[in-house]
């Protein structure tokens, strides 16, 4: 921070105005910084130094964590090469976490873009109280998740859920749902709140793109008597197909990092069966104090995360040419 | 609709009484299926806020009340909030959000802004390399590095306090200020910052007293989106910060109202509304400038 106030002072007009009529009069110290290379390096340095500090070195860290036998507060340690990560194979509970951490985004994701198409395709032949509808989709994807969630946990509290006595009058339900008390439920639950939460962003950035779809091409359509279904299929899918692929490969990196919702929901519980890799990581890594393991089961998430960023990175630079 | 396709120079012929009749009938249904799709979306979406709302507003009582009749309200009541506001930290932990989520969006446009002219406005070796970097780092999500992260926190003896969270939450704020604006800076004409250059201005200084005040309305929003970035973290905030004194809301709200098994429903609604308010001002005022700047990102690529 120091640096990056430092560098720019200089120039707010503290120093001497350069003389009008000598474009080198700047010159001198500064000189350096008229050319662009120095002064994009010199710009960049301090978010260098943030990303390489606190992001680069942490990642190296957990490798080196995972191959050792750290746990908090011990500085002894000592190489134990693949071992946190053998000993992970071999644990149930830890395959039921990575199957419920595919099941929870893959899931999820597809539920998302489901929806949301369908909610950027009604919204956009909506023309009174868009703004309204908007805003109103909008709220679950503004509001911290931490937070709402809580009235999802009230929701789905055994004795007094509003949603099982909905249910009930609807005559779908018979007696009490243990919405977070069995494995199958509390899953379907956390899900829920996830797509809750997840399906107005995939709405909103996909209606923004219908937008962009050419009103001729449809309407010519119209004229040759399509139906709705093939207009979609065959017009609108296609041109959406660049802004779907980006939005969900996004979705993906978020869902697979989600925490919140599974922690204070159910805190991975009934038995371990809505456990993800970051939940998982948290109770062994922080609240186990065993780091090395922690660091193995939290590194599971890296080699689907890289493979999704640089998909996404393709995507983004083929759109730039 | 059916309006001019270009291909037909007669005008087209008119619809029949039963061609019109049809025509009506399936804007009807259409109409009714919009109608039905839109109302659903909208319980979805919202009906878990009126819930909060209609919790944290009714008697204790009532509240148990659920199980047979769950709409019954009795009487309205602020005692919830009256509670909330004097009985537990409430009042700290938002001001533990608030004084978090300033420092580090303050501090991350510092390093971020300068950052993103040089990615947006100049032309050097590595460049295109930098900006990948900036830009999956602010995909990698914290669930990955919270743990590495608790030691360096411990390491640094930042263990437990503000600056803790202030410090790491650089780590995803600066790369989203810079990716965001750095577009901003891109779009802007370079013809301004090269008069002022002819003129004498040195690069340093046609940056700050040209291109800045040209994208002052990104970074005032920025510094508002980065702002709601801290207030809905929470991986990070239940990490590090343990005592009940120094957690921002969406941490201490959780959990101080827990006593054994029992929540305090009541308190726990009313407080989750208003920790989300400051979030739901700002995008409330912001909304179009989010959109249009999440959708550029999205269209553009």
């Amino acid at each position: 921070m120091t640096m990056a106030t430092d560098t720019l002072d200089p120039a707010a007009g503290i120093g001497p105005p350069p003389g009008r009529h000598a474009p080198g009069a700047a010159a001198g110290r500064w000189s350096l910084l008229e050319r662009e290379a120095p002064l994009g390096y010199l710009l960049v340095l301090p978010m260098a130094v943030v990303v390489l500090g606190l992001v680069g070195y942490p990642l190296v860290l957990t490798v080196w964590f995972s191959l050792t036998d750290k746990s908090l507060g011990s500085d002894a340690v000592s190489f134990v090469g693949l071992a946190n990560y053998l000993g992970l194979i071999d644990d149930p509970v830890f395959g039921r976490t990575m199957w419920n951490t595919f099941n929870y985004t893959v899931t999820a994701v597809v539920a998302k873009l489901v929806l949301g198409l369908v909610m950027a395709l009604a919204l956009n032949e909506v023309r009174r109280f868009r703004r309204f509808f908007r805003a109103a989709f909008l709220l679950p994807w503004v509001v911290p998740s931490s937070l709402s969630v809580l009235a999802w946990m009230w929701m789905f509290q055994a004795d007094f859920s509003v949603l099982t006595y909905l249910g009930r009058q609807v005559g779908l339900v018979d007696g009490n749902i243990p919405w977070l008390g069995e494995a199958g439920w509390a899953m379907a639950a956390v899900q829920t709140v996830n797509i809750w939460r997840g399906a107005p962003f995939f709405g909103i950035i996909i209606l923004a793109g219908l937008a962009t779809v050419p009103k001729d091409l449809v309407e010519a359509a119209v004229v040759d008597g399509a139906s709705a279904w093939q207009r979609l299929r065959y017009i609108i899918l296609p041109h959406l197909a660049p802004i779907l692929v980006v939005v969900t490969l996004f979705s993906f990196v978020q869902t697979l990092g989600d925490f919140q919702i599974v922690w204070i929901l159910t805190n991975g519980g009934p038995v371990n069966s809505t456990h993800l890799i970051s939940t998982l990581a948290f109770r062994t890594g922080i609240r186990g104090a065993d780091i090395a393991t922690g660091s193995a089961i939290s590194f599971f998430v890296f080699p689907a995360l890289a493979a999704i960023i640089a998909l996404q990175l393709a995507v983004m630079r083929r759109k730039a040419k | 609709m059916t309006a001019l396709s270009g291909r037909t120079a007669r005008p087209l012929p008119a619809p029949s009484p039963r061609t019109a009749r049809l025509v009506r009938r399936l804007r009807i249904t259409r109409g009714l299926l919009i109608t039905v799709t839109m109302t659903l979306f909208s319980l979805f979406t919202l009906f878990p806020f009126a819930w909060m709302a209609l919790t944290s507003l009714r008697t204790g009582s009532d509240l148990y009340r659920v199980a047979d009749q769950p709409f019954a309200v009795s009487g309205l009541t602020l005692e919830h909030f009256r509670a909330l506001l004097t009985e537990t930290k409430f009042l700290t932990w938002s001001l533990n959000s608030l004084i978090v989520a300033l420092c580090a969006s303050a501090i991350a446009l510092l390093i971020g802004v300068p950052a993103a002219y040089s990615l947006g406005r100049l032309r050097y070796r590595g460049g295109a390399i930098v900006g990948v970097i900036v830009f999956s780092t602010y995909l990698l999500p914290p669930a990955l590095l919270f743990i590495p992260m608790n030691v360096v926190i411990n390491r640094l003896h930042l263990a437990n306090t503000l600056g803790a969270l202030i410090l790491v939450y650089l780590t995803f704020l600066v790369p989203f200020i810079a990716w965001m604006l750095s577009s901003y800076f891109q779009s802007l004409p370079v013809e301004l910052a090269e008069a002022a250059r002819i003129d004498g201005a040195s690069r340093l200084r046609a940056m700050v007293v040209i291109d800045l005040p040209l994208v002052l309305p990104g970074v005032v929003s920025v510094f508002f989106f980065a702002f709601t970035l801290c207030w809905q973290e929470y991986l990070y905030a239940l990490t590090f910060v343990r005592s009940a004194d120094k957690q921002p809301v969406a941490v201490g709200l959780v959990n101080a109202l827990q006593v054994g098994d029992v929540f305090a429903w009541g308190q726990l609604m009313g407080g989750a509304l208003l920790g989300a308010l400051p979030v739901v001002i700002v995008f409330s005022f912001l909304m179009d400038y989010y959109l249009s700047g999440l959708t550029a990102g999205a269209v553009k690529g």
